[in-house]
C-alpha cells in the first residue's frame, strides 16, 4: 500500500479535489501530523477497532492454518457427523472431516478471495477509470459504454454463467470475481479524476510538459486512493460474501476443500439443519464476523480519510 | 424534457446490443454442448451431426448470433430451451412473475423500512437510536443471504413451524391469496434485511448533507418546529438521491433472488437460471441474462427520467455537452 501511505503523507486532510492548497511547508510538518489524525480518528469509531482485532485474529489464523488447525481439513477420521467433544471441538462433517479445521482453512479461501479479487478488480478499474476521466471525448465514450453493458448484467447472474463455463476453484474464482468487479472502481476513479482534473496543479503539470504518464500516475492517481481504497475495503466484504454464495451454489470452491460457503452449503438437507447445528452455524457466524468487520474499517476509513471531516 | 429522454434512449440502445453480443461470446465460449447432454452418447456419430443441424450449432458464431437476433427482433422470438424443447419465452414468462413479486416487495418494504429510519437516524446523529440504526444497516449488508434463510427456516418452519419453508404454494390445493402471502414471508424477510441494510446508511448520509444547509438554519430562525423543518423541508431535498436508488437495487436483487429463490424452491428466475446453467442451456441462459438486463437497463431509464424530473438541476446540464 504504498500509495497509500504517499496519501497519508501528503497531509490527508487537504488534498485537492476540494480545493486545498498545500506549500512544501506544511508537507514536511504534516507528514506525522495526518498520521496522528488518522489514527485519531479512526479510532473513535470502536467497532472498526473491534473489527481490526477480529480481522487480524483471522489472518493469522488463515496464516497460520497449518500449524493452528488440529487436523488436515480434508483427512477423513472415524467419527461422522459427530457433535462437538474435546477430540473435535466443533464436531465432525457427515465426511468424518473435523468442522473447526475446515473453518480455519476456510478463512484462507475467503481472505485470498477477499483480497485477491479486489486486487485484480482495483487494477483494471483504476487504470481504465484514469484513462477514461482524463482523456474524455471518445475514449471516455467508449469505456464508459462498456462498462454500462458489464453493469447492466446482474452481477450474480454474470459471475454465475461464467463461473459455470470457466469451471469452478479457488482460483477461477479469484479470477472471475477480479475480472468482473471493475466496472464500479473504474466509474468511482472516473469521478474523481473529472475532478482533479479541474484542479490547478494538475494544469500546471500539463504546463510544465510533463508526459501523460507522469501526470496521470503521480499526480492524478495519489489523489484518487483516498476513494478507491474506501471502495475496495467494501469490495472485499462483497466479494468474500460473492464466494461464498457461489460455493454455496456448488459452482465455487468444491469439496473436499474447505471454503465457508461450500461448508454451509451442506446445511441444506434437513437432518443437517435440525439435528447438526455444530455444521453450519459456525461457518455462519465467522462470515458474518469477518464481513462486518471488514464493513466497519471501510466505514472508518471513509471518515479518518475525509477531508470535509475536521473534527 | 423530450430531448433528454429521447438522448437516453439512445445511449441505452447500443448498451443493450452490446449486453446481446457480449452474452453471445460468453456462451460461445462454453466448453461442452447441450447435444453431448441431450442425446445418448451411443447412438452413432451422424445421427448427433444431424442433432448438430437441427439446434444450427454448425453455422458460423456470428450466424448464430444474426439468426438468434434476427428472430428476437422480427418476431420476438428467443428461440427454444435445449432441454425442455419449450420456447424461451414462454419459459421465462412464466417465471417471471413469482421473482418481480418477491423482488417488488423486498424492495418497497425495504425502502418503508430505510427512509423513515434513515431520516430519524441523521435528525438525531449520535443518538442511541442513530447507533442502533447504522449498525442494523452494517449487520444488513453483512449477513449473507443463504446464511439468514437457512436461519430463518430453521427457526420459522422447523422449530415454531409457523411459516413454509418451500415454494410458493401449498400442494395440492390452496394457491389463494394467504397461501402465497405466507410463503412469500421468510423469503421477502431475507432480500428486506438486504435492501433495508443498504439504504439506512444512504438515506442517513443524505439528510445530514441536507441538514447542514443554510436554508435549513433559516427556517429553524424563523422558527419552524423541528418537526416541520425535518420533515417538509429537510427530507424532500434528500430524498431526491433516494430515486436513484432504485435503478442500482434491481440488478443486484436479481442476484439476490438467485440464491433465495434456490434456498426457499422460490419457482422464479433465479431457480431457472440455476438448472439452466447447470444443463447447459444456452439458449435459455441467453434469454435469461437479457430478460434481465432488460429490466436493468430499464429501471436505469426510468430513474434517470425521474431523477429528472425530481431535480430539474440534473436536465439543464445535460441541455449542453455531452454526458454520461
Amino acid at each position: 500500500m504504498n500509495l497509500f501511505k504517499r496519501y497519508l503523507g501528503r497531509k490527508a486532510a487537504l488534498p485537492a479535489p476540494f480545493g486545498a492548497e498545500w506549500t512544501a511547508a506544511e508537507e514536511g510538518s504534516g507528514n506525522t501530523g495526518s498520521r496522528k489524525m488518522f489514527l485519531r480518528r479512526f479510532r473513535k469509531h470502536k467497532l472498526a477497532v473491534a473489527g481490526v482485532a477480529v480481522l487480524g485474529a483471522l489472518i493469522v489464523c488463515a496464516i497460520l492454518a497449518p500449524i493452528i488447525a488440529p487436523y488436515s481439513p480434508t483427512a477423513m477420521t472415524d467419527e461422522f457427523g459427530a457433535a462437538p467433544s474435546w477430540k473435535h471441538l466443533l464436531g465432525t462433517d457427515p465426511v468424518g472431516r473435523d468442522q473447526l479445521s475446515r473453518l480455519i482453512y476456510g478463512a484462507r479461501v475467503s481472505l485470498s478471495v477477499g483480497i485477491g479479487s479486489m486486487l485484480i478488480a482495483s487494477v483494471i478499474g483504476t487504470v481504465l477509470g484514469l484513462v477514461s476521466g482524463y482523456f474524455g471525448r471518445w475514449v471516455d465514450n467508449v469505456i464508459m459504454r462498456v462498462t454500462d453493458m458489464f453493469m447492466s448484467f446482474p452481477y450474480i447472474m454474470l459471475i454465475l454463467v461464467v463461473a459455470s463455463i470457466v469451471g469452478p476453484g479457488l482460483t477461477n474464482i479469484i479470477l472471475i470475481l477480479g475480472f468482473l468487479g471493475w466496472p464500479a472502481v473504474a466509474r468511482l476513479v472516473r469521478g474523481s479524476v473529472l475532478a482533479v482534473k479541474q484542479t490547478d496543479y494538475v494544469k500546471a503539470s500539463v504546463a510544465l510538459g510533463y508526459r501523460t504518464p507522469r501526470i496521470l500516475f503521480r499526480h492524478v492517481l495519489p489523489n484518487t486512493v483516498a476513494p478507491i481504497l474506501i471502495f475496495a475495503t467494501s469490495g472485499v466484504a462483497g466479494a468474500i460474501l460473492d464466494e461464498a454464495a457461489l460455493s454455496f451454489l456448488g459452482l465455487g470452491v468444491q469439496p473436499p476443500d474447505a471454503s465457508w460457503g461450500n461448508m454451509l452449503a451442506s446445511a441444506q438437507t434437513l437432518t443437517v439443519l435440525t439435528s447438526q447445528p455444530w455444521l453450519w452455524v459456525p461457518p455462519g457466524v465467522l462470515m458474518i464476523a469477518g464481513v462486518l468487520s471488514i464493513n466497519f474499517i471501510g466505514d472508518a476509513l471513509r471518515d479518518a480519510l475525509d477531508p470535509r471531516n475536521n473534527k | 424534457m423530450f430531448n433528454y429522454v429521447i438522448r437516453r434512449l439512445l445511449i441505452a440502445l447500443p448498451v443493450l446490443l452490446g449486453v446481446t453480443v457480449i452474452n453471445f461470446i460468453i456462451m460461445r465460449m462454453a466448453p461442452g454442448n447441450p447435444v453431448d447432454m441431450l442425446v445418448n452418447p451411443k447412438l452413432p456419430a451422424a445421427a448427433i451431426e444431424a442433432k448438430r443441424l437441427e439446434l444450427g450449432l454448425n453455422d458460423p458464431a456470428y450466424m448464430q448470433y444474426l439468426n438468434w437476433l434476427r428472430n428476437l427482433v422480427l418476431h420476438g422470438d428467443l428461440g427454444y430451451s435445449m432441454i425442455s424443447y419449450a420456447p424461451v419465452t414462454e419459459l421465462i414468462g412464466s417465471r417471471m412473475g413469482p421473482t418481480l413479486l418477491l423482488m417488488g416487495a423486498a424492495l418497497v418494504l425495504g425502502l418503508a423500512i430505510a427512509i423513515p429510519l434513515g431520516v430519524l437516524s441523521a435528525s438525531r446523529q449520535y443518538s442511541k437510536l442513530d447507533y442502533t440504526a447504522v449498525t442494523g444497516s452494517f449487520l444488513g449488508i453483512s449477513i449473507p443471504n443463504f446464511f439468514l434463510g437457512l436461519a430463518l427456516i430453521y427457526l420459522f418452519s422447523l422449530q415454531l413451524n409457523w411459516l413454509p419453508s418451500s415454494g410458493m404454494r401449498e400442494l395440492g390445493g390452496g394457491g389463494g391469496f394467504l397461501d402465497v402471502l405466507l410463503h412469500l414471508i421468510l423469503p421477502v424477510i431475507v432480500l428486506t434485511a438486504n435492501v433495508a441494510g443498504r439504504n439506512i446508511r444512504y438515506v442517513r448520509s443524505s439528510m445530514l448533507e441536507i441538514l447542514d444547509q443554510d436554508y435549513l438554519r433559516t427556517a429553524r430562525a424563523k422558527g419552524l418546529r423541528e418537526f416541520l423543518v425535518v420533515n417538509r423541508h429537510a427530507m424532500r431535498n434528500a430524498l431526491i438521491p433516494i430515486v436513484t436508488v432504485l435503478g442500482m437495487e434491481i440488478p443486484i436483487l436479481f442476484g439476490g433472488a438467485v440464491v433465495i429463490e434456490q434456498i426457499f424452491s422460490w419457482p422464479g428466475i433465479g431457480q431457472l437460471t440455476l438448472s439452466s446453467i447447470m444443463n447447459r442451456d444456452y439458449s435459455t441462459i441467453m434469454g435469461l441474462n437479457l430478460a434481465a438486463a432488460v429490466i436493468v437497463i430499464a429501471a436505469n431509464l426510468l430513474t434517470d427520467i425521474a431523477y429528472a424530473l425530481v431535480d430539474p438541476r440534473i436536465k439543464n446540464s445535460y441541455r449542453g455537452a455531452a454526458q454520461s
